[in-house]
């Protein structure tokens, strides 16, 4: 009974996140205008000026638009993994999280049920941005859109751990924008999602160093190789290792005796 | 033992600070199952914080939580599954319908879709919102919105309900059938309600009445034994007794 429990609450919570989702179309359009411009416009006018060598997993010259592909669903799952932290921070003012916290579950199955229904949204997200990509004439290998499926999740699970712990940490729904500068903006543009890290390494030792060890790096390459029916083990352990760390982080952020509810909770009445 | 004879609610030395600002002071009290009562206090008496920890959203190592009898720390989800709460902020999801927003709720506590369906209707219909089900929350009005909420913290048939000013921001028909609702509850299921309110006219005469200020108890009895403690002929004099005496 116990564990029909557990999944009538996984279903319960993800039912509830992909409602939310087709409720808010703006939502959706959102996350999809923001890798497209990047691919139709960005990726276009730097298609001359941005040479990409051959690099593995690909085995012939590419055009930019094709580099930038997997980057851009990084993309998409890291602003997903933020849209949810910021979901978070909001239904905490507005009372909606406390529903979820105060039923007979463990909270650290809560925040990982809570978590997968992100994941689920922004996987969604990515497939439809592919399709638009493939329309595109960015394509990838059939079989790449099958194996490319499981580094979404993972990559989508870290990112969503990620943001689960800035909403931990996070006192104030106004504090998001610093979320933008602070997390979202160096995570993107310090990792392999626009330019490989030898063209990175070329210009400072310094950036290229922060670049290869960013989990965001490890994330798209991941997603790059698995696109092509290849898989990266290096970037797949450095993406679990990170989504380990900032889901332990996130649960004890939660954590009703050492967490921050607690300590944000000031002394409403 | 007898189902009747372990309280909904035993508080036993609760304490809790804010840094170094002591918001519960060793608060203790029972709630018996079918009582209803009332926790009166200003704003800032510690009503809101008594909540956070009967529910466990906030933990305290002084004193113990017991709902029906298990401990919300060591027994957490033994405990929280007897609890249903109506927050004093809205805690609906807006753009989802009223059957949606339940649905969520059942599936948090467990319940398969038939017995969720079946509750459903019973607490909707009990309320006459039955007809309502499929219109989006964001179409009711603020009293029916706190109905749904009644209704959902009901789902799951708990032993104790918890209201944190449920009638702030209502007029007063919406104030006065939630008011009766609850009360009509407590006598006709038997579960045990706490209704933490400033508004001296919420209480029934048949209440029992605990006076928090200043996060002690200033005060716990029916309302008999308050006015005979505070010398006073009516519960606003013995309320403003209480909490000035102590201030």
């Amino acid at each position: 009974m116990r564990f029909m429990h557990y999944l009538r609450a996984l279903r319960g919570i993800m039912a509830r996140e992909l409602l939310r989702f087709v409720h808010q179309r703006e939502r959706f359009v959102s996350a999809l205008v923001r890798p497209l411009v990047w691919l139709f416009i960005f990726a276009a006018g730097f298609r001359s000026t941005l040479g990409v060598a051959i690099i593995p997993p690909y085995e012939t010259y590419i055009l930019y638009e094709v580099y930038i592909t997997p980057g851009l669903l990084g993309m998409i799952l890291l602003f997903n993994g933020m849209q949810s932290s910021l979901s978070m921070v909001y239904d905490r003012e507005m009372g909606s999280m406390k529903t979820l916290l105060v039923c007979p579950l463990p909270r650290w199955y809560l925040l990982i049920d809570k978590l997968l229904a992100g994941v689920l949204v922004a996987v969604l997200q990515a497939y439809t941005f592919l399709l638009i990509a493939w329309f595109y004439d960015i394509q990838a290998p059939l079989e790449g859109y099958l194996t490319v499926l499981p580094a979404l999740i993972l990559s989508g699970l870290m990112l969503g751990a990620l943001g689960l712990l800035l909403s931990s940490f996070i006192k104030q729904l106004e504090n998001f924008a610093g979320v933008m500068n602070f997390v979202i903006f160096p995570m993107f543009f310090l990792s392999t999602a626009l330019y490989p890290l030898w063209k990175i390494q070329e210009s400072s030792e310094l950036l290229y160093t922060l670049a290869s060890y960013n989990p965001f790096s490890q994330a798209v390459e991941l997603i790059r190789f698995a696109l092509y029916g290849q898989f990266n083990l290096y970037a797949c352990l450095y993406t679990s290792a990170a989504l380990i760390v900032f889901l332990i982080i996130a649960i004890i952020g939660y954590n009703p005796s050492r967490g921050m509810m607690q300590r944000k909770g000031g002394p409403a009445a | 033992m007898p189902f009747n004879s372990t309280p909904a609610l035993t508080v036993a030395g609760l304490s809790y600070a804010y840094g170094k600002k002591n918001a519960l002071d060793r608060v203790s009290f029972t709630v018996a199952p079918g009582e209803c009562t009332i926790l009166l206090g200003p704003n800032g008496a510690g009503k809101t914080t008594l909540f956070s920890l009967i529910t466990r959203l906030y933990d305290s190592r002084e004193g113990r939580v017991l709902i029906a009898g298990h401990d919300v720390r060591k027994e957490s989800s033994r405990a929280l599954a007897q609890l249903g709460v109506v927050f004093q902020q809205p805690t609906l999801d807006l753009d989802l319908t009223v059957l949606q927003n339940l649905h969520y709720h059942a599936s948090l506590h467990g319940l398969s879709r038939r017995r969720a369906d079946l509750r459903i209707r019973e607490e909707l219909e009990r309320q006459g919102m039955y007809e309502r089900r499929k219109e989006k929350v964001r179409q009711l009005n603020g009293g029916h919105r706190r109905r749904v909420e009644i209704a959902r913290a009901l789902l799951h048939t708990p032993r104790l309900l918890l209201l944190d000013e449920p009638t702030v921001g209502l007029d007063v028909p919406s104030r006065k059938a939630i008011v009766d609702y609850v009360h009509q509850l407590c006598s006709d299921s038997g579960i045990a309600v706490l209704w933490a309110t400033h508004l001296i006219d919420e209480i029934y005469g048949s209440d029992r009445l605990i006076v928090l200020h200043k996060g002690t108890v200033r005060a716990d009895g029916s309302i008999p034994d308050i006015l005979k403690t505070a010398g006073a002929e009516t519960v606003a004099d013995a309320f403003h007794t209480l909490t000035r005496e102590a201030a």
